[in-house]
């Protein structure tokens, strides 16, 4: 049985493992299934159509055409490194699993075989620090720039001082809920706020304990870093128990349509981080609904188009496209490998001249990466629900994050993987 | 026929209680260690590693291990998820505070300090059984999760809660970390496979297993004839949580190299660990094989048939591999409650006598 199994699977895989030439190969090792689909199905789409606009629109990244192989990880780390394994042969050009668990996995892995990682907003924070990351970029933004931002937006509401007030943190029990705990700490020593650990298990369904807890120790604010159905199950528990929403914060995954539109008019005034605008009056979208919904070639259902997930998706594309732009630049050819993209995720500059020009206007922030810094600026932008218009509202500019504290955290972190893995570190 | 009778005759005792008293059968499996030992490590590459052989060998340690506690001792386990844990993390915890010990060394220890905590958690089985020990062994599972995640020591303190395998080598060659080769990597499973399933086998036919076999079938005329229950039920605890840890450590250093706890060993982890066992087949070492590659392997090509063969979207090709999967387990189950091992064992029967059934 055993051997006849495993005789049948060696045919099969041997016929699909077929590379194509010639192409830009980018895997989406996404995840349409299981309790975090809520999530991955709009950033997969906004992933997939903007390089299937690429190719409608423009033939390609300077002629090339980007192909994308689809794989399904359900948010599950075995199932992530199959797909890694499955899709990395015939010149797989960069990786964004949208899965801190599955990024951790991934890490080393990547490094090893030379294929670069992109882990906008999530991932290993301390990956920021490109002398011991070598093939690992989360610019724009990452989890302890959201932390900080957090932190720095109620200074703002409550004129620069938090001494005394409470702050109670829910977080999803795993490496990707712990992230913001470390700079929490740090900060609450620095600012004077107290913090309150409360975490949500696997898949978060099951809340009510620990909204219970909030409503007995009533935290002046919370903070939430959830993702797929925990998001919306605790919106909801929180306008159960009549907290206000207006002080209710949620990092950038815990701020989609998806999240609020369960709770129904309990959800307004909800606010969450975000890390670029959403909302389908950039211009970008005309060439979206012309060259990609008309044409029957959307990925997915095609309806979710314009919510903060695809455009998330579509951001992490787009800058995938320039990077692999910037390396096509470089090297001097069109078929980049995966090391010339790396050198091009390394020297990327996107300025907000050229965010324009790409049709999407004061979308994100600029950024600039350097051969140390593969972190970039981490400003972030807060957003709040208005349940009514059913519509994010962006209520305010970029906040930028308190480097100070940050980067001795991102050093320190950085270099303990370094000293367990003897990396030595690059840019001298 | 292959399968004949004919000229084959025992002339001792040992020929005769040997595992696989057929001569076809004999040479089958020396046929299947060659080609296990000699020619896969030549031909393996990352994908087959990491996606197929990895997996499947570890979970067959699993299946192993948890067949020794519900097979063949009856006692019913929901607990393997957790013991994978203990396994994973004192493999962390000994790899990282003593960097200089083969690594060999640590994963066998790591299989140790899973059976001091399996026979911690055994203990209730003096008094309770079936549903409620399966309860008692839930509650195991979850404490011992809930424990990884709450107490920083076991994950060093770092600031993820993650655990990574830093890499160690064996005779020069990586057995952990990025830079292992795949042959390593299949190779040191393998071998650590063999010589569990060699031990395992000894083990349940020889007076230990015995016992454990009797408190399984009836435990009352089990005492009446002079078994201890204690220490048959503690020892299967023992050696179950052994095999079940030491798959745990593979799992974790070897085939993915970086765990969190709820997500790696979770529930499911202990249910798919039972379904193996109870497809396979309850009380058999083959069983444990075949149920984990049914399980491990299936999926995987299913995965690759309807994404890769037919491009059908991979949401949809996702969920209709859980139904095939599903259908598939409820048609093995009512054409044979006893698993793939029973299949086998009347399919082998059959060619025993044929062309002539009676």
């Amino acid at each position: 049985m055993k051997k006849a199994l495993a005789a049948l699977a060696t045919a099969t895989m041997l016929m699909t493992s077929v590379p194509a030439s010639a192409d830009l190969i980018v895997p989406n090792l996404s995840y349409r299934t299981g309790p975090y689909a809520p999530g991955g199905i709009p950033y997969a789409d906004g992933f997939n159509d903007y390089f299937t606009l690429l190719n409608q629109r423009d033939g390609g990244i300077g002629g090339e055409k980007v192909v994308i192989r689809e794989c399904e990880t359900a948010y599950n780390t075995e199932k992530g490194v199959e797909c890694y394994e499955a899709t990395k042969g015939g010149g797989a050009l960069v990786y964004n699993p949208l899965s801190t668990g599955i990024t951790y996995q991934l890490i080393p892995k990547m490094a090893a075989d030379g294929i670069p990682l992109y882990t906008p907003g999530y991932g290993r924070t301390s990956a920021a620090n490109g002398k011991v990351f070598e093939w690992v970029f989360n610019y724009p933004s990452n989890y302890w720039d959201a932390a900080s931002v957090a932190i720095r937006y109620l200074l703002t509401e409550n004129k620069g001082d938090l001494k005394g007030k409470k702050i109670a943190l829910v977080y999803h029990n795993s490496a990707y809920g712990k992230e913001p705990i470390r700079t929490l700490t740090e900060l609450s020593k620095k600012h004077g706020f107290t913090l309150t650990q409360v975490p949500v298990d696997h898949p978060g369904q099951e809340q009510k304990s620990q909204w219970l807890q909030i409503r007995r120790e009533k935290p002046d604010y919370v903070i939430m870093w959830g993702w797929g159905v925990m998001n919306a199950v605790a919106i909801q528990e929180a306008a159960n128990i009549n907290f206000p929403m207006k002080n209710f914060i949620g990092v950038w995954w815990s701020g989609s349509e998806n999240d609020v539109l369960p709770a129904g008019m309990g959800a307004d005034g909800y606010k969450s981080l975000a890390m670029h605008g959403t909302g389908m009056e950039y211009p970008v979208y005309k060439d979206i609904k012309k060259y990609v919904l008309d044409a029957g070639k959307a990925s997915g259902a095609g309806d979710q188009v314009g919510s903060v997930l695809y455009s998330r998706g579509m951001y992490a594309a787009l800058v995938i496209s320039e990077a692999i732009r910037k390396a096509q630049a470089i090297a001097g050819k069109a078929s980049i490998t995966a090391a010339d993209l790396r050198n091009g995720f390394e020297q990327l500059e996107i300025t907000e001249a050229r965010m324009a020009e790409l049709g999407l206007p004061k979308f994100g922030q600029p950024f600039k990466a350097t051969c140390a810094d593969h972190g970039g600026p981490g400003a972030a932008l807060i957003q709040q629900w208005d349940a009514k218009a059913k519509k994010w509202n962006l209520v305010t500019d970029f906040i930028a994050p308190d480097d100070d504290v940050l980067t001795p955290l991102i050093m320190e972190d950085s270099a303990a993987y370094a000293k367990e893995n003897n990396i030595a570190e690059r840019c001298k | 026929m292959l399968y004949r009778e004919a000229g084959d005759f025992k002339t001792s005792y040992v020929a005769d209680s040997q595992t696989f008293p057929i001569k076809f059968d004999r040479i089958r499996y020396y046929l299947v260690l060659a080609i296990a030992f000699g020619v896969v490590p030549f031909l393996i590459n990352d994908y087959w590693a990491n996606a197929v052989f990895v997996p499947f060998l570890i979970y067959a340690i699993a299946a192993i291990g948890l067949n020794i506690l519900t097979g063949y001792c009856g006692q019913v386990s929901l607990g393997t998820g957790g013991f994978m844990a203990v396994g994973a993390y004192a493999c962390y915890k000994l790899m990282t505070a003593m960097p200089d010990v083969p690594f060999v060394i640590h994963v066998v220890l790591a299989g140790f300090v899973t059976a001091g905590v399996g026979v911690l958690f055994g203990l209730p089985s003096l008094r309770i059984k079936g549903f409620y020990l399966a309860v008692a062994t839930l509650a195991a599972q979850f404490f011992l999760v809930w424990l990884f995640n709450k107490v920083p020591w076991f994950y060093n303190y770092s600031a993820s809660g993650q655990i990574t395998a830093p890499e160690r080598t064996m005779f020069g060659i990586a057995v952990t970390g990025a830079g292992t080769p795949a042959w390593a990597k299949y190779l040191f499973c393998l071998i650590i496979l063999f010589a569990l399933a060699w031990l395992a086998r000894n083990l349940t036919r020889g007076s230990v297993g015995r016992r454990w076999m009797a408190i399984r079938d009836m435990d009352i005329a089990a005492e009446i004839i002079g078994v201890n229950p204690l220490t048959a039920k503690l020892s299967a605890f023992a050696v179950s949580s052994f095999y079940i840890g030491i798959a745990g450590a593979l799992f974790f250093s070897v085939y993915l190299g970086a765990v969190e706890v709820g997500e790696a060993f979770g529930i499911q982890k202990s249910f798919l660990v039972l379904f193996m066992i109870i497809i396979g087949g309850l009380g058999s070492i083959f069983g444990s094989f075949a149920g984990a590659a049914f399980l491990v392997l299936l999926p995987v090509l299913l995965k690759n048939i309807l994404v890769g063969q037919f491009g059908w979207a991979t949401d949809l090709a996702a969920h209709i591999e859980l139904m095939i999967v599903g259908g598939l387990i409820i048609v093995f189950l009512i054409v044979e409650p006893h698993g793939l091992n029973q299949l086998w064992r009347v399919a082998k029967e059959k060619l025993r006598l044929w062309p002539f059934p009676h």
